[in-house]
């Protein structure tokens, strides 16, 4: 029975993957084709080989986290050695095809005088006459001169010619229209009278790899994703192209981008530091009061306390954003109530800071409360004893024998709240959205904008234009940072030796 | 170090967690109150509002232009989904972490918790393509469906909850599979019929965090997910909002209240295993 179910969903998974990798190859993705064939025959040795047995249980979840997860993460390291963003989207041959296309009317050309038909499908075709009255007919993009009594004219005269309204209401279909004249020319509507010569502007050169402008002769050599002229001046748009270190080069070498970078950076410290030390703090008191047995109500006030964590972030970000109005919040209401004046929430750089640290100590209190509670709970009551018998105050028993004994097993908690708060991209950008701006600064930067929020707008949002390339350099920056405290947290609570000790 | 209260004492350990209580509920109670205003402003409202109505949220459920009760539905329907596969992949994982020894063992826990780091919404335009061009192929798991976007959050799930989750795994003794595959059980059956049952707490945990770390996500449900009738909670109330605070704040305050209610519900129904998974180093997202 089990055999047959194997056999089954094998061979359900084989003709899965020969049904995408026949339409791989039909669209030229071979790269992709390759690595489909590894997959598909390591999915096969798995099920098939029992030595492999093992890996059978990893298979979904490998699969998901190398499509999704490590592919992407591959792209983005690629991405970040090119110059990938606006004015830079398409790739080279894209470019070249854009180029060739463009065409400028030729001076003193001859004007063609032209004759439009529709034929029974309701396709378009032209009878053009120049001025020495020799006579070509166009359709689908060819041109054909015309002898004496030639068979096309007598079939033109079947179809249906279209009035001069018929022409003003069809100007959009007849403007796009274009019939290659020769190698370097394009027959074009000028206006509703005639159609003209269109000299090709620029012209490819496969050979040599460079453009030529037709007219002038001047040579465009590609240099670092842009078409190059001898003198220094480029032809927009440029196309995708390795850079190599460049995005690196600008973020920690030009003034105007690495300035707002290292001010973020320093404000993302800040604030992760910040955010772990406030709801810390606040938490622990807290747990401190609750743990006392002779508290009434304690059970109570803790599902109370614990409410505000148990709404979805995005919800609460927004609910608050509402109360931090300037003109017509709450909070300032009762300020304006009670000491006269309200303050500028969201406007200025430091009140718009201090915002959201008051909105994640609300979300972040009390999961250190319970934290807390549960390291509180295991520390035994005979230290305590012991301490009154030596005749300890209060503050000596916090400080010598709480405060000790509960970060043994708080300490990993707050560095990985630490580096989830480095991250913390909703608050951020939902309060505030990384408002208000650093003035002067080249990049879409703010005052209160973390490394996340600030890569999401260089690579989003940006009304200067998306830069992609810079926004995966700073994304890996940010994946060093925090992969480096997530190394230093598991050797600190030993998990990787754990691990180590296991094999 | 904790004594029986006299009288005072206690009286001004009440009057910090009163002042703490006013913190904590203040927002949420303004927020009841102005989904229940009718006035649908933040301009005059007052802790117990005057005229209470359910206009707003009626509007929540009939407005045609802002569908936000299909936006809820969605989300939950999404947020379901994606656990429930999320819980049965980790603990495949896991189960193989935990009780075989096999060659590339080490590497893939490494692996998964170094990938877990990478934080997968920067890497959305690169994802954005590949659901484009699996969408010329598969075209229900391509842009703008809510299948592709469950797969690309089954792809970031892995990591920390394979991590928790083995952990968990490895406290559960040995003897009773052993002694199930001496009765002639396959590794996977024992899985099935022994470990499962027991590690429920845990499955709880990553359930509960999963759900609300999908039903909060707003970056690649924004970039994936185009039309109207497909938002989820998150993308949907925030265009909602925007900043029209002064004159959608009932119906926001409505949408708030009936969008917060499932994760509120579901954390008081697991809340006992959260306490337990939180302390052993899950963060919510």
């Amino acid at each position: 029975m089990g055999k047959i179910i194997k056999g089954a969903f094998l061979g359900i998974v084989n003709v899965v993957f020969i049904w995408i990798a026949l339409y791989l190859l039909g669209a030229e993705a071979y790269l992709v084709f390759v690595l489909l064939l590894l997959g598909a025959l390591l999915t096969n040795v798995i099920f098939l080989l029992p030595r492999a047995y093992p890996y059978r249980y990893l298979l979904p979840a490998a699969f998901f986290m190398v499509l999704l997860v490590v592919y992407p993460i591959v792209y983005t390291v690629y991405i970040s050695i090119t110059n990938y963003g606006t004015g830079n989207i398409l790739n080279k041959e894209q470019v070249v095809a854009q180029f060739e296309s463009k065409y400028t009317l030729e001076p003193n050309s001859d004007s063609f005088a032209f004759q439009t038909y529709r034929d029974p499908q309701g396709d378009l075709w032209f009878l053009f006459t120049d001025s020495l009255g020799g006579q070509l007919v166009g359709h689908d993009g060819e041109l054909t001169h015309l002898r004496e009594d030639d068979p096309l004219l007598r079939q033109l005269a079947g179809y249906t010619e279209l009035s001069r309204v018929d022409l003003v209401r069809a100007t959009n279909e007849l403007s796009s229209q274009s019939f290659a004249y020769d190698d370097t020319h394009e027959l074009r509507m000028r206006n509703i009278n005639a159609f003209n010569l269109y000299l090709q502007q620029y012209s490819y050169d496969r050979e040599r790899d460079v453009l030529l402008e037709v007219q002038t002769g001047i040579v465009y050599t590609p240099e670092d994703g842009y078409f190059r002229a001898p003198d220094g001046t480029h032809l927009t748009p440029g196309f995708r192209a390795v850079v190599g270190f460049g995005n690196f080069r600008r973020l920690f070498g030009n003034p105007q981008i690495t300035g707002p970078f290292v001010s973020v950076f320093i404000w993302t410290i800040q604030w992760a530091l910040l955010s772990v030390g406030t709801t810390f703090v606040v938490g622990l008191f807290l747990a401190i009061l609750l743990n006392d047995p002779y508290l009434r109500l304690r059970k109570v006030y803790r599902s109370l306390l614990i409410l505000p964590y148990a709404i979805p972030a995005f919800i609460s970000a927004l609910i608050w954003r509402g109360l931090f109005n300037t003109d017509l919040g709450i909070i300032n209401q009762i300020l304006q109530a009670t000491i006269g004046s309200s303050v500028p929430w969201l406007q200025d750089p430091f009140w718009a800071k201090v915002a959201l640290i008051i909105l994640n100590l609300w979300l972040g209190f009390p999961y250190m409360m319970i934290i807390c509670l549960g390291a509180l709970q295991s520390i035994s009551a005979e230290m305590y004893e012991a301490a009154v018998v030596d005749g300890a105050t209060a503050w000596q028993q916090f400080r010598h024998i709480t405060l000790p004994l509960l970060m043994v097993s708080v300490a990993p908690l707050l560095i990985s709240s630490f580096s989830f708060n480095f991250n913390n991209f909703s608050v951020i950008y939902l309060l505030t959205r990384g408002r208000p701006p650093i003035v002067g600064a080249q990049t879409p930067a703010g005052h209160t904008d973390i490394l996340i929020s600030y890569t999401y707008r260089l690579a989003f949002e940006s009304g200067r234009g998306i830069d992609y390339g810079l926004a995966s350099a700073v994304t890996l920056v940010i994946f060093l940072i925090t992969g480096a405290i997530t190394f230093f947290n598991f050797r600190f609570t030993g998990a990787l030796e754990d691990v180590n000790k296991n094999v | 170090m904790y004594r029986r209260h006299t009288f005072f004492r206690g009286l001004w350990r009440h009057a910090i967690m009163l002042v703490f209580l006013v913190f904590a509920l203040f927002p949420i109670l303004w927020v009841i109150s102005a989904s229940f205003n009718p006035a649908n402003t933040l301009v005059g409202q007052s802790l117990i509002p005057r005229n209470a109505s359910l206009a707003n949220y009626i509007e929540v459920f009939t407005s045609e232009q802002y569908p936000i009760a299909l936006w809820i539905k969605n989300s939950v329907v999404i947020g379901l989904i994606t656990s429930t596969l999320v819980v049965v992949m980790t603990s495949l994982a896991a189960y193989a972490f935990s009780r075989f020894r096999f060659k590339g063992r080490r590497e893939g826990l490494f692996a998964s918790l170094l990938v877990q780091v990478f934080p997968q919404m920067l890497a959305a335009v690169s994802i954005y393509l590949l659901i484009l061009s699996i969408g010329k192929l598969i075209p229900s798991l391509g842009i703008n469906t809510h299948a592709g976007l469950i797969m690309i959050y089954l792809g970031g799930a892995m990591g920390v909850n394979a991590w928790l989750m083995k952990g968990y795994f490895d406290t559960i003794p040995t003897s009773l599979e052993e002694s199930a595959m001496i009765d002639g059980a396959s590794p996977f059956q024992a899985y099935y019929m022994i470990i499962l049952p027991l590690a429920r707490p845990i499955l709880a945990v990553i359930f509960l965090l999963q759900f609300i770390g999908t039903y909060s996500e707003f970056i690649l449900a924004s970039v994936l997910i185009s039309s109207s009738d497909k938002y989820t909670l998150a993308v949907g109330l925030q265009l909602f909002i925007q900043d029209q605070y002064a004159s959608r704040w009932g119906v926001f305050a409505a949408a708030s209240v009936l969008g917060a209610l499932p994760i509120v519900l579901l954390f008081m129904f697991l809340q006992k295993y959260l306490v337990s998974g939180l302390t052993s180093g899950a963060v919510k997202g």
